[in-house]
């Protein structure tokens, strides 16, 4: 079976400026939802602040708990219903003080609800100052694994092509966070994991495409940078494709099967690697060539 | 001979048996003897417990420590006949005032012999009032604070093994934090309260020479405090916030307790706890007792006066009991924290993720059916695409699951959620290696060399592109590692094992297969 002729011969390179519209389009778009919600939706992790959730053993709607909420003054907490069994109540507040803000939750809602009549699933409350530290820790990690990956790739390749694999992992970053940030979903640790994936899987891509250049170039052919991208592209589209294909998969069954942790998770991964394709096919490389004008380097072929 | 195929397949075998030897542990029980008993580690997210960020106030620590500083030197500028005015603790400093006259020399000799851990930072004479300010010297300040860390740690770890939780882990991270970890704990409320009670008891006795009044109004004598307890309002005699007069000098604290028991009143079968002093705080008890009798000995429990009896005699054989309407658990935990002794400050939680054991069961049965479905949905695909090679490719994924899982239980590594996604990930991805290899060999094939030279040519050109493409996610996994917490570093380090297994799987592996059937069964043609 074969899904990409091997005869295929796809301008991609040409297509660049196109590509590049697009790109700015999207990553406009991203900034723009990121601007108009005000910022991100930052979860607990960083923020600060208390999560219970909870599994009734009825059906019980969002505004019966705001008003169980009511003596312990926390009923505009957010209340996330994920069935109509089920919901996550989220408030700024966390206290370090021991009884802590979940077991007052947990009685306010006995005093209304019964006790046995409920299920406290899970809770998670993060200081202010973890959350501060976390937030810090997080942008250090996304920025340094950026420029772990350049320096990985000008060292393997050359300088031009870890310019061309970064700029293809910021776009993909932007985009993805501006996906999160449309759909308002929130950041939270296991959203950055997604995003340190994200960075590895696109220069991952890239870095196949990149290799197949490499070797074409060895090849001594006389033909310029732009039309050896577009064969070497073409070469590997097969393979980009299906490995693509097979990641796409598992991150579906992800999605669908992975229950709520891992729901949010798998969305941002299926965002990162969809965009991760497209970055790696129509802006790496054609980045390059545009860096390679801007800035030509000394050696015009290895 | 390294290179025989025979060598190559053992050592494939080998590694297939010791990662399977390594796992069988975690599918069943039934092992002969000399097996590891180790499993897969499942992380807090999956086996349901909690996991806490502790604080230790070790500024809090300092001070109580300067405190009892500022007592001995009391004593000693005392037996010396250094006169001083007023003598105080403020916050991390000790403030002396000496008297006219007295040179500053004589006190700065008393504090070189006596006190050395503590240095003179200031001392200003201004119109013959002399101040000396001492505080800590920097180094001991930090020795101080490590060391209240680390009794903090040990005074946990004596009250939760008293709790009865399996396998809790308490580790001190950084300056002043302390991390806690208690799978399965079912009441977490409970713990955190064991936990955090900072169980500082003191035995003071009530000032009832001195008006109480006229305390509350703000004219408190000196050496008192006005302290506050439960007891039944005078007034409406329901339980209230009732203060009290204490003199301020504590007469006993918890650390002259042996042990403490939860006991059954006879009268209302009340639980109580009964104290045992040690040896000197028998000695000690009595001698209070005889010298104060009649008079009040308040109890004190972190800070609020639990009760306040009247000595009616001189008590020997060291026992005293702390009444006052407790539950069974409430009883229970407050002897453990009297045995285990108190904490040297406060604790505070920063930070709290509990998983209730339904949901951690939940996230296990979805993980292993995204894992199963997954798995089949690539292995079919990579059949279809490949066919026979594609059988190949899908032996390798099996063999990469069970080394990845292997390592894991070896190396006692935790599995957690986001771990599980990791393992879908890595399927999905550890197949990558193969369509590179694949690919070429059909391109080669393509070209028109024989299936030997394709394969070796494949193989060949395709391993840079597969190594450096699988480095980048390396790299990309350590950032994640040194990041993350519990349940991401989980999904590192699956990610990175996974990744690691794969490359073995699939460059050295499936070689095997293709070596075998293509120079010793000498196929002519590959099915790829």
């Amino acid at each position: 079976m074969e899904i990409i002729k091997p005869s295929i011969n796809v301008n991609f390179v040409g297509s660049m400026k196109i590509a590049f519209t697009i790109s700015f389009i999207l990553i406009v778009i991203s900034i723009a939802s990121i601007v108009w919600h005000g910022g991100l939706n930052l979860g607990i992790d960083f923020a600060g602040g208390t999560i219970v959730q909870v599994k009734f053993q009825k059906a019980t709607p969002t505004e019966a708990i705001r008003s169980a909420l009511k003596p312990i003054r926390l009923e505009n907490s957010i209340i996330q219903q994920f069935n109509p069994q089920e919901v996550v109540i989220r408030t700024a507040e966390s206290t370090s003080d021991l009884k802590g803000l979940s077991a007052k939750i947990e009685e306010a809602l006995s005093n209304v609800y019964g006790k046995g009549s409920f299920e406290v699933r899970r809770v998670e409350v993060v200081g202010p100052k973890v959350g501060k530290d976390l937030t810090t820790k997080a942008i250090l990690a996304i920025v340094f694994s950026w420029v772990a990956m350049l320096i990985y790739i000008a060292w393997r390749f050359e300088f031009r092509y870890g310019v061309g694999g970064i700029a293809a992992l910021v776009h993909d970053i932007i985009i993805t966070v501006g996906a999160l940030s449309l759909f308002n979903k929130e950041i939270t640790l296991t959203i950055i994991a997604a995003l340190l994936t994200i960075v590895g899987y696109s220069i991952n891509d890239t870095i196949v495409i990149y290799d197949r250049i490499r070797e074409n170039m060895r090849k001594g052919l006389k033909k310029d940078l732009g039309e050896v991208m577009n064969i070497s592209i073409n070469e590997t589209l097969g393979r980009t494709i299906l490995t693509s294909l097979t990641v796409f998969t598992v991150l579906v069954i992800l999605f669908l099967l992975g229950g709520d942790v891992i729901h949010d998770f798998a969305f941002a991964m299926l965002v990162g690697v969809i965009s991760g394709v497209y970055s790696t096919v129509y802006i790496a490389s054609p980045m390059v060539l545009a860096w390679e004008k801007f800035r030509p380097s000394k050696m015009r072929r290895k | 001979m390294f290179k025989t195929i025979k060598f190559r397949a053992a050592l494939a075998a080998v590694v297939c048996l010791v990662a399977l030897f390594y796992l069988l542990p975690s599918l069943t029980d039934n092992l002969p003897f000399f097996w590891t008993k180790d499993k897969i580690h499942l992380g807090l997210d999956l086996q349901g417990g909690t996991h806490l960020v502790l604080e230790v106030d070790t500024k809090k620590a300092l001070e109580g420590s300067l405190e009892r500083m500022a007592n001995n030197i009391r004593e000693k500028l005392m037996e010396n006949k250094v006169r001083f005015r007023s003598l105080e603790r403020k916050n991390s400093n000790i403030s002396i005032e000496i008297q006219e006259g007295v040179p500053v020399s004589s006190l700065e000799n008393i504090i070189k012999e006596h006190f050395p851990d503590l240095e003179i930072t200031s001392s200003e004479i201004t119109g013959g009032k002399g101040i000396v300010v001492l505080s800590y010297l920097g180094k001991r300040a930090v020795e101080l604070k490590k060391l209240a860390v680390e009794q903090s740690v040990e005074t946990i770890r004596n009250r939760i093994d008293q709790f009865g939780v399996s396998e809790p882990e308490i580790i001190p991270e950084g300056a002043d934090r302390i991390i806690v970890q208690l799978p399965g704990v079912k009441d977490v409320a409970r713990a955190k309260n064991l936990i955090g009670k900072t169980a500082l008891l003191e035995f003071k006795l009530v000032d009832d020479e001195h008006s109480l009044d006229e305390a509350l109004k703000g004219n408190v004598p000196e050496d008192d405090i006005v302290m506050y307890g439960f007891g039944p309002d005078k007034e409406t005699a329901r339980k209230a916030s009732v203060p009290y007069l204490i003199k301020n000098k504590s007469l006993l604290t918890g650390e002259s307790i042996e042990t403490a028991q939860v006991k059954i009143s006879d009268r209302f079968g009340e639980s109580y706890v009964s104290l045992t002093f040690n040896s000197q705080g028998a000695t000690d008890f009595e001698r209070i007792t005889g010298d104060n009798v009649k008079k009040r000995l308040a109890i004190i429990l972190d800070g609020t006066v639990h009760s306040a009896p009247v000595i009616q005699e001189k008590i020997s054989g060291g026992q005293a009991q702390i009444t006052g309407s407790f539950t069974m658990d409430e009883a229970k935990d407050l002897a453990i924290v009297l045995r285990a002794g108190a904490l040297p400050a406060p604790v505070s939680i920063l930070e709290e993720r509990t998983v209730g054991p339904s949901l951690g069961q939940d996230s296990i049965t979805k993980g292993i059916w995204s894992t199963i479905i997954g798995g089949l949905l690539v292995v079919v695909f990579m059949v279809a695409y490949y066919r026979l090679s594609g059988l190949v490719a899908n032996a390798a994924l099996l063999l990469n699951i069970v080394i990845l899982l292997g390592v894991m239980a070896a190396f006692r590594a935790t599995l957690t959620l986001p771990g599980i996604a990791g393992i879908v990930l890595t399927i999905g991805m550890a197949v990558d290696a193969n369509v590179l290899i694949f690919e070429r060999i059909r391109e080669e094939l393509r070209a028109g060399k024989t299936a030997r030279a394709a394969i070796e040519a494949g193989y060949a050109k395709a391993f840079s592109a597969i190594l450096d493409s699988n480095v980048t996610t390396l790299i990309a996994a350590l950032f994640l590692f040194q990041f993350g917490t519990g349940p991401v570093k989980g999904f590192a380090v699956t990610l990175t094992i996974g990744l690691v297994a794969s490359m073995f799987t699939a460059i050295y592996v499936t070689r095997i297969v293709f070596d075998y059937f293509v120079l010793n069964k000498k196929i002519q043609t590959l099915s790829v």
